[in-house]
C-alpha cells in the first residue's frame, strides 16, 4: 500500500478493538510534518492476536501507542468495547488504561533498576488494586508464578539480577497484574535469544489461553509474527499494505512489499537457494516527504503512472484477505464491500 | 586497487596451506568472581577464501573467539593462550606494536552495531581515507579516489557527497556499508563480520548478506560470520562451528550440519526457530534455562543441565571431540543425536517427566522450565 480504505474491516459482535483512518503526525517547525501513521484502520476481535509487521520507520510501533493514546492520534478514531477512546478527557482515559497494557522491546530498561521486583510488578495495584498490602502481593505471587519466576525469590531481588528473558517475564507479570483486555507487545522479543524468544512466545501463547487476552504483537521477524497471530497486518511508512489471516498471507502474499519481506527472511535450510542478486536500494523513504500515490511504488518493480497518480485502497482477495495495491500479485475481487 | 591484486596473488601461491590455524585457544577474563572461561580450548583451521560460521546464544563466547583471534582483548584481566598461526604468522603473544600492522591491513573486521562503531564527530571519508593512508602510503588525493571507489562497490548512491558526510546524515544500512567499505579499504585477506546484522531490517540484512558474499568473491577473503541466527549462515558459510559455553561444540560444512547434526544443542537452536512454513501457533521448541555461568561452569558436558537427552555420564564426564560420519564433522556428545541410544535416552527422560525434555518436546509451557536454583 501504501494505501488507504476500511473494506477489509469486519461486522463482527465481538470486536475488541476498532481503529479507524488513525493518524499520527508530528510536527516538526516550519511546515515540515513527519506523516508516521497516515489513516490506518483495523479491527481485533476478542481473544484474537493482530500481528503488526514492517520495516523500522513504517510506524508500527507508533500505532500501538496510539491505541493507548500515548500520544493521542492527530486524526481518527480508537473504539475499545464501543467506547471511543480519543473522545475521552484525560480523566476519563485513566479510567480506561487499566484496560490496555503495553510490554516494551527492550526488558532491561523497561524495569527501574532502583526498585525491587515485588515493588515494580506491584505498582499498578498501587493505584489501582486494593489497598491491602498482603491482598496485593498475592496477585503480585500469582502473576510472578504465571510467568515461570519463583515470587519469593525475586521479590526482593533487582532488575540486575535477572536475564534479559527474565527481566521480559517480569516485564509481563506486571502487565498481566490489572487483567487487562488487551495487551500491547512492542517487539517483546527481538532483544533476545532465538532460545529465549521460543520461550517468551510459549509463555504469551499459553497466558493468553489461560486468561483471554487480546494482543497487538508488533515485531519486524516475520516468522515471529507468523507464530503468534491469528491475523497480520503489513506496514509500510504508515500506511497498511496488506492485512490477513495468517497462513493465508504467507501461502500467497498479494502485496509486492509483502513478497519482499518474505524473501528477505533468512531461512534456517543450507538447501533452500538464496536470492543473491539484491544488492543495492531499499532505503525506507522519509516519512516528512513520502512519495505519491502509493508509497511503496518508489521501491515496487510492478508501479506504473497509476501508482503515483491514485493512491491504491483496502480491495478484498477473499473472506479475511485485503490488499492495497493497483498490480497485486493474486487476483483482488473487483466489487469492494463498504462494510460501513 | 593494487592492495587487492597483491592479495589475490599471493593466495594463488599458497592455496594448499590454510589461511588460519587456532589450536586450543583459551581467553580467560579475571574478576573477583573468579576467572570466567570465555573461550576455553577451541581449534580450528580455516582454508583461503573459505567463510566460517560461528554461531552461539549471547554468553557462548563466539564474540570473544574472534577478538581473541584478532588479538582485541587488549584488558588487563583478559589471558589469551594457545597458539593463532595467521599465514604462517604466530599472533598470540605478538606485541601490540607488530598487531598494528595487520589490524585493518590484513586483517579486519565489521561490528554488530553500524551506530557506535562509527566515530559520531568525523566525516565518513576521514574514517575511511586514516588507515589507507597510513597502511598503503597513499596521498590525500589517491585516498579519497578509493575511498569513494569502495563507497560505490559497496552500493552507496551518491559516494563523492556520502564521502563528506557524518554518520548521523546515513540510515542504518547506509551506515553498515561505510563499516563495511572501511573494513575492506586496504585489501584484507581475512575479515571478521561480527553479527553484522543483527541490528538491521531483514531487507537490509539480505542485501548486507548478499554484499559481503559478494565482497569476499571478488576480493578472495576469508571470512568468520559470526551470529546467533542459524537462518543467517545456513545458505552463505562453508562450515559453521556451534560454541556453547566458550567450547566448538560440533563443527561441519554447512550441508552436513543440517543434514546430520549430532549436538543436541544445534538440534535444539535450529528447533527453537520459527519458521514462516509452519502453520501458526506451532508450538516452538525451546531450549531451557539459560546459558551456564562461566565461572563456575556445571561439571561433565556444560549442556547437560539444559539437554533433553543428558544421561547420568553427561552430568559427569565431559565429552571429547569426535568424528562423524561426513567429512570435516566433529562433535563433543555422549548421546549424539540421530543414534539409537539418544532415541531412548530421549524417551527415558520424557518418561521421567525432566523439565529440559518436555520443553524441547513441546509439552508444556515455557513457564515451568526455569531451574530456579540458578540464581538461588
Amino acid at each position: 500500500m501504501a494505501g488507504s480504505g476500511i473494506a477489509h474491516l469486519r461486522d463482527a459482535a465481538d470486536t475488541l478493538l476498532q481503529a479507524r483512518e488513525l493518524t499520527v503526525e508530528f510536527p516538526l517547525g516550519g511546515d515540515r510534518i513527519v506523516h508516521a501513521v497516515s489513516g490506518i484502520s483495523f479491527d481485533i476481535a476478542k481473544g484474537e492476536t493482530l500481528g503488526l509487521v514492517g520495516e523500522s520507520g513504517c510506524g508500527k510501533s507508533t500505532t500501538g501507542r496510539a491505541i493507548l493514546q500515548l500520544p493521542s492520534p492527530t486524526r481518527g478514531s480508537v473504539t475499545l468495547n464501543g467506547e471511543d477512546l480519543t473522545a475521552l478527557d484525560s480523566g476519563a482515559m485513566r479510567a480506561h488504561r487499566t484496560d490496555v497494557q503495553m510490554i516494551f522491546q527492550d526488558p532491561i530498561s523497561s524495569l527501574n533498576p532502583r526498585r525491587s521486583i515485588g515493588d515494580v510488578v506491584a505498582e499498578p495495584l498501587h493505584v489501582w488494586g486494593p489497598k491491602d498490602k498482603e491482598l496485593q502481593w498475592e496477585i503480585v505471587a500469582k502473576m510472578l508464578d504465571a510467568v515461570g519466576i519463583d515470587p519469593d525469590v525475586a521479590r526482593h531481588k533487582y532488575p540486575h539480577e535477572f536475564s534479559g528473558g527474565q527481566c521480559q517475564r517480569i516485564s509481563i507479570a506486571r502487565a498481566l497484574v490489572l487483567e487487562p483486555e488487551l495487551i500491547i507487545c512492542d517487539e517483546p522479543v527481538s532483544a533476545l535469544d532465538v532460545s529465549v524468544q521460543a520461550q517468551i512466545l510459549n509463555l504469551l501463547e499459553d497466558l493468553k489461553a489461560e486468561h483471554g487476552l487480546t494482543l497487538v504483537f508488533i515485531a519486524h521477524d516475520l516468522a515471529v509474527v507468523k507464530n503468534i497471530s491469528d491475523r497480520v497486518a503489513v506496514m509500510y511508512l504508515g500506511k497498511m499494505c496488506e492485512m490477513s489471516e495468517s497462513d493465508e498471507l504467507y501461502a500467497h502474499p498479494a502485496h509486492p512489499y509483502t513478497q519482499l519481506l518474505l524473501e528477505s527472511s533468512p531461512i534456517p535450510d543450507p538447501t533452500v537457494e538464496i536470492d543473491s542478486e539484491m544488492i543495492a536500494g531499499g532505503e525506507l523513504p522519509s516519512p516528512i516527504n513520502p512519495p505519491s500515490g502509493c508509497r511503496f511504488r518508489t521501491r515496487c518493480d510492478r508501479a506504473d503512472d497509476t501508482c503515483s497518480d491514485v493512491e491504491p485502497m483496502m480491495r478484498r482477495i477473499k473472506d479475511d484477505h485485503h490488499v492495497a495495491c493497483h498490480h497485486p500479485l493474486v487476483p483482488v475481487e473487483e466489487v469492494t464491500v463498504d462494510i460501513s | 586497487m593494487t592492495a587487492v591484486s597483491n592479495a589475490m596473488d599471493q593466495q594463488k601461491g599458497s592455496d594448499d596451506k590454510p589461511l588460519l590455524v587456532v589450536d586450543d585457544l583459551r581467553t580467560y577474563f579475571e574478576v573477583p568472581a573468579g576467572s570466567v572461561k570465555a573461550v576455553d580450548g577451541v581449534s580450528l583451521s580455516l582454508g583461503r577464501g573459505r567463510t566460517l560460521g560461528v554461531v552461539g546464544e549471547s554468553g557462548s563466547g563466539k564474540t570473544v573467539l574472534s577478538r581473541s583471534i584478532m588479538g582485541l582483548n587488549v584488558a588487563s584481566n583478559a589471558h589469551t593462550t594457545g597458539s593463532v598461526l595467521y599465514d604462517g604468522q604466530e599472533l598470540v603473544g605478538m606485541p601490540i606494536k607488530d598487531m598494528k600492522h595487520l589490524w585493518g591491513a590484513s586483517m579486519a573486521m565489521v561490528f554488530q552495531d553500524p551506530m557506535t562503531s562509527l566515530n559520531p564527530v568525523v566525516k565518513v571519508g576521514r574514517q575511511l581515507t586514516e588507515h589507507m593512508r597510513h597502511h598503503l602510503g597513499l596521498s590525500k588525493a589517491e585516498a579519497k579516489e578509493n575511498a569513494v571507489e569502495l563507497l560505490r562497490s559497496v552500493r552507496i548512491p551518491e559516494p563523492e557527497e556520502r564521502f563528506g558526510n557524518y554518520p548521523h546524515q546515513l540510515s542504518g544500512g547506509m551506515r553498515q556499508r561505510v563499516s563495511i567499505a572501511i573494513a575492506l579499504a586496504c585489501g584484507p585477506k581475512m575479515l571478521f563480520a561480527d553479527e553484522p546484522t543483527t541490528a538491521l531490517d531483514v531487507t537490509v540484512q539480505h542485501q548486507i548478506l548478499n554484499l559481503l558474499a559478494q565482497q569476499q568473491q571478488e576480493r578472495g577473503m576469508t571470512m568468520i560470520l559470526v551470529t546467533h541466527d542459524l537462518g543467517v549462515v545456513a545458505g552463505r558459510a562453508d562450515e559453521i562451528a556451534v560454541m556453547y559455553a566458550g567450547k566448538v561444540v560440533e563443527k561441519a560444512p554447512t550441508k552436513t550440519l543440517f543434514s546430520e547434526m549430532h549436538h543436541p544443542y544445534t538440534q535444539a537452536l535450529l528447533w527453537s526457530i520459527p519458521k514462516t512454513s509452519n502453520p501458526k501457533h506451532t508450538r516452538l521448541s525451546a531450549i531451557s534455562g539459560r546459558p551456564p555461568d562461566l565461572v563456575n561452569p556445571p561439571s561433565g558436558c556444560k549442556f547437560s543441565p539444559r539437554c533433553p537427552y543428558a544421561q547420568d555420564r553427561c552430568h559427569e564426564e565431559e565429552p571429547s571431540l569426535a568424528k562423524g560420519v561426513g567429512e570435516g564433522h566433529t562433535f563433543a556428545c555422549h548421546m549424539p543425536v540421530g543414534s539409537p541410544a539418544s532415541q531412548e535416552a530421549f524417551d527415558r527422560n520424557l518418561e521421567a517427566g525432566l523439565p529440559q525434555t518436555l520443553a524441547a518436546a513441546g509439552r508444556i509451557g515455557a513457564t515451568e522450565d526455569l531451574p530456579i536454583e540458578s540464581w538461588q
